[in-house]
């Protein structure tokens, strides 16, 4: 499968790397669930650069994935949404409300960071 | 553009879709469109194989470029022999959707392209025509 799922401390990082089929994605948003839990991680990254088209099934796979990564405990977020698969999203009119993104894996690192240290500062 | 350039492909599984959108991408950088517009041509298309296989199972997408009015585009077909819809306009109406939950894939396909027409008959089939006019600047 042209996704590869790296751990890295508290995180996953999962990037898909060219086109997938329906399946594919199916077997992602099980094995990203499936991983949160067998690592335990707090945080998944989905790095979906490589993705030249996401069209309705790709935009609901993604929210999928953010909301049963939270379920199971971990926070998500999506990186690398290209300029024009963003203006696609609108103009199919979804807006993946409820998904956190940020522009790349850098950016989506941050993000994490600061959500889990606030969150350990509630517990606190 | 030559008449040679009409391609036509298959729909019967998930990875027609893939080839489907990556050639309707190539005709429509081939002709000049922005990566943008390209795109939007692309997902359109995935769309509506997507709306093949989940109601007709297999059906057939056919792109060609199209020359009117001195202005460039590319028209996308989308025909299949399956069950037909009965209510299209039902169909066509935002949030529309049925058990396999497929409720964006036509109105979201025509809000992507310039043109779209969509001609069904129940027991006979379907078949959508949308077109995309390259833009000027």
């Amino acid at each position: 499968m042209p996704v590869s799922i790296l751990k890295q401390g508290e995180y996953l990082i999962a990037s898909i790397q060219s086109a997938l089929t329906d399946s594919e994605v199916l077997q992602l948003q099980d094995d990203l669930v499936e991983r949160v839990g067998r690592f335990r991680s707090r945080g998944v990254i989905l790095d979906v650069s490589g993705l030249d088209v996401i069209d309705s099934f790709g935009s609901k796979a993604l929210h999928t994935i953010a909301v049963t990564t939270k379920l199971r405990g971990a926070e998500s977020v999506i990186v690398g949404i290209r300029p024009e698969v963003a203006f696609a999203i609108v103009q199919l009119g979804l807006g993946l409300e409820g998904v956190h993104t940020a522009l790349d894996l850098e950016e989506g690192l941050a993000f994490l960071n600061r959500r889990i240290e606030e969150a350990d500062g509630r517990e606190r | 553009m030559a008449e040679n350039d009409e391609r036509r492909i298959a729909i019967g599984s998930d990875t027609d879709l893939i080839l489907a959108r990556q050639e309707g991408r190539e005709l429509a950088a081939k002709l000049g469109f922005s990566r943008t517009d390209a795109t939007l041509v692309a997902t359109a298309i995935s769309e509506l194989a997507r709306n093949i296989l989940a109601y007709a199972r297999q059906g057939e997408i056919w792109l060609r470029p199209v020359h009117e009015n001195s202005r460039d585009g590319v028209v996308v077909v989308a025909h299949d022999a399956g069950p037909g819809i009965p209510d299209v306009e039902a169909a066509m109406e935002e949030g529309f959707t049925t058990a396999r939950g497929l409720g964006m894939g036509l109105p979201g396909a025509r809000r992507l392209m310039d043109e779209f027409q969509i001609l069904s008959e129940v027991g006979t089939g379907t078949t959508v025509t949308m077109k995309k006019w390259r833009r000027h600047g």
